[in-house]
């Protein structure tokens, strides 16, 4: 990125915590999606409801989990309830706005692997598996995906589909019977993608500041649309700045050292 | 009717081998104490149950205790790979692992499930997933009221459940606090349990809608202080994040992994021993939370 005042990945964070508005109930997936969905309560949406699948609900913790049930989550909640609950009264019932997530690898209609590359039962690379992905992906309002951009990540074709974007495009999730809308948006460290509302394609709407079309399409396994009007995302003010480099900073002082030698 | 009883002693009489196993904690409590004292007894054949394995199946693969695995996020949580799973996964090392891949609500259902005594968990779930492709166990059934199609699972039903809890009262009634997972649902699913605790109290004093499990539904409670470790246990000791990032430098390697795994859990006598063990490797950075 041209200007060296921030990275792309802080970039990125604050692109995605943008998109969240107060109030929302989120379900929160743990690494980026969490960065984000903190920095918007610590920002612009102070009563956003941060949910995590380990029965946290109303989280408002003042460092990053590494786990997706740090006691962090648990002490600072409105409610911890158990996780059959959580899934099936919360997620399932219908409660939740949106649904964030990140991903290892996705395709043009913003289908997610976290599963394996290569075959199932032979495997190149074991992934973690599917954890609340498709569930979340399945039955949230809508989810937003955040992951940096590269040809690794968005392929042309995936290895596996663990959990369900819009599947081939077009009215496929009306046709499955999703509740969900399904993914409306990725967020990257290069720029924001948006599918065209009849054949669901991911497209390119925005460039973060500095990043370039080249580059992001030069970062896509699939051959990129680019929008005509092309936006630019307006580069991260100063407070929003501040807030997450003080987020991370507290963060990394937490999860401090182990207490036991590798 | 729980017995107040060793680890050693509970593991020996109430988990044999071949027996259907699920540790359960989602993060928060989880039973590494009672993990390790199943590799020292050199427990085989298990068929392990738990939504995220985490370090205490990634031990127990990598020790050879496991023929099959029953998860849904097979991960190190914020830090990568679990390397001994992917290891038995990819390579069949130290022996071929056999898994039966779910997601995280078809679990929890399927506990829940299992508690309620039915053969099955019905979800709405795994739409457009491939997972329903790889594990035959997934179906789908028609709903008799409405028409809607719903994802059917097999309920988990196991021989032995393991969780860890705060406390228990000297009659054995168990009392867990904070993030309680799945372990009320997964001791209710299983013919066994053992529990261990932070402590024994007098009284557990617990507010009236608290997560309490009667003496009557356990096999056996074992005070283990620390026993979460390096997981946590509300109101006791935070997780140590750190051992979860070490973890991942002790575990790539087989060799660094069985000489680990020899020199401080095989080679001591039980959790107490152990934590001697780990403190003399970095005597500076001792913390017990």
């Amino acid at each position: 990125m041209a200007d060296a005042t921030y990275s792309a990945d802080e970039m990125m964070t604050i692109a995605a915590a943008r998109l969240l508005r107060n109030r929302m109930v989120c379900f929160v997936g743990i690494g980026l999606p969490s960065a984000a969905a903190n920095l918007a309560r610590l920002t612009h949406a102070p009563d956003i409801v941060l949910i995590y699948e380990s029965g946290t609900i109303g989280t408002k913790p003042s460092v990053l989990p590494l786990s997706i049930g740090d006691g962090e989550l648990s002490a600072t909640a409105d409610t911890v309830v158990s996780v059959p609950e959580m899934f099936r009264y919360w997620l399932q019932g219908g409660r939740i706005n949106v649904g964030f997530l990140g991903a290892a690898q996705i395709d043009r209609f913003a289908n997610i692997n976290t599963t394996v590359i290569g075959p199932y039962g032979k495997p190149k690379v074991r992934l973690p598996g599917a954890g609340g992905a498709p569930e979340i992906a399945a039955s949230a309002g809508e989810v937003f995906i955040v992951l940096r951009q590269s040809a690794r990540a968005f392929v042309e074709k995936l290895d596996f589909i663990t959990s369900a974007g819009h599947l081939d495009g077009g009215d496929a999730r009306k046709r499955a019977g999703f509740p969900g809308k399904g993914p409306t948006v990725v967020i990257t460290d290069l720029g924001v993608l948006r599918p065209h509302p009849e054949t669901k394609e991911f497209e390119l709407v925005a460039l973060h500041q500095g990043a370039t079309r080249e580059q992001a399409i030069a970062a896509t396994g699939w051959k990129l649309k680019v929008a005509d009007a092309l936006e630019t995302t307006p580069p991260p003010t100063k407070d929003e700045l501040e807030v997450l480099r003080a987020l991370h900073a507290r963060t990394a002082r937490a999860h401090g050292s182990s207490t036991v030698a590798a | 009717m729980a017995e107040l009883t060793t680890l050693r002693e509970a593991v020996a009489a109430l988990i044999k081998d071949g027996d259907q196993v699920a540790c359960e904690g989602f993060t928060h409590l989880i039973p590494h104490a009672a993990g390790h004292e199943i590799a020292r007894q050199k427990k085989r054949n298990l068929s392990l149950v738990r939504m995220t394995p985490d370090l205490i199946y990634d031990q127990l693969i990598g020790m050879g205790c496991a023929r099959e695995l029953t998860f849904s996020w097979g991960g190190n949580p914020g830090v990568g790979s679990l390397h001994r799973f992917r290891d038995a996964v990819e390579n069949g090392w130290p022996n071929p692992l056999v898994i039966h891949e779910r997601s995280h609500a078809d679990l929890a259902n399927a506990f829940a499930a299992g508690a309620a005594g039915l053969p099955l968990a019905i979800m709405r779930g795994y739409i457009g997933s491939d997972l329903p492709k790889h594990n035959p166990q997934i179906k789908t059934l028609l709903c008799p009221f409405t028409g809607e199609t719903l994802a059917a699972v097999p309920s988990v039903r196991p021989d032995v459940a393991v969780i860890h809890a705060q406390r228990a009262d000297r009659k054995g009634n168990v009392l867990l606090q904070g993030i309680v997972g799945v372990q009320k649902e997964t001791v209710l699913a299983s013919k066994r349990a053992i529990v261990t605790v932070e402590e024994v109290v007098g009284s557990l004093d617990a507010p009236r809608n608290a997560v309490i499990l009667p003496n009557w539904v356990v096999s056996a409670v074992c005070v283990v202080p620390r026993g979460a470790r390096p997981s946590y246990t509300e109101g006791y000791y935070d997780r140590d994040n750190g051992f979860y990032k070490a973890w991942d430098v002790i575990a790539r390697e087989r060799e660094v992994f069985l000489a680990w795994m020899t020199k401080h859990v095989m080679s001591t006598a039980d959790f107490a021993d152990y934590e001697r063990s780990i403190a003399a490797e970095q005597p500076k950075q001792v913390s017990h939370g």
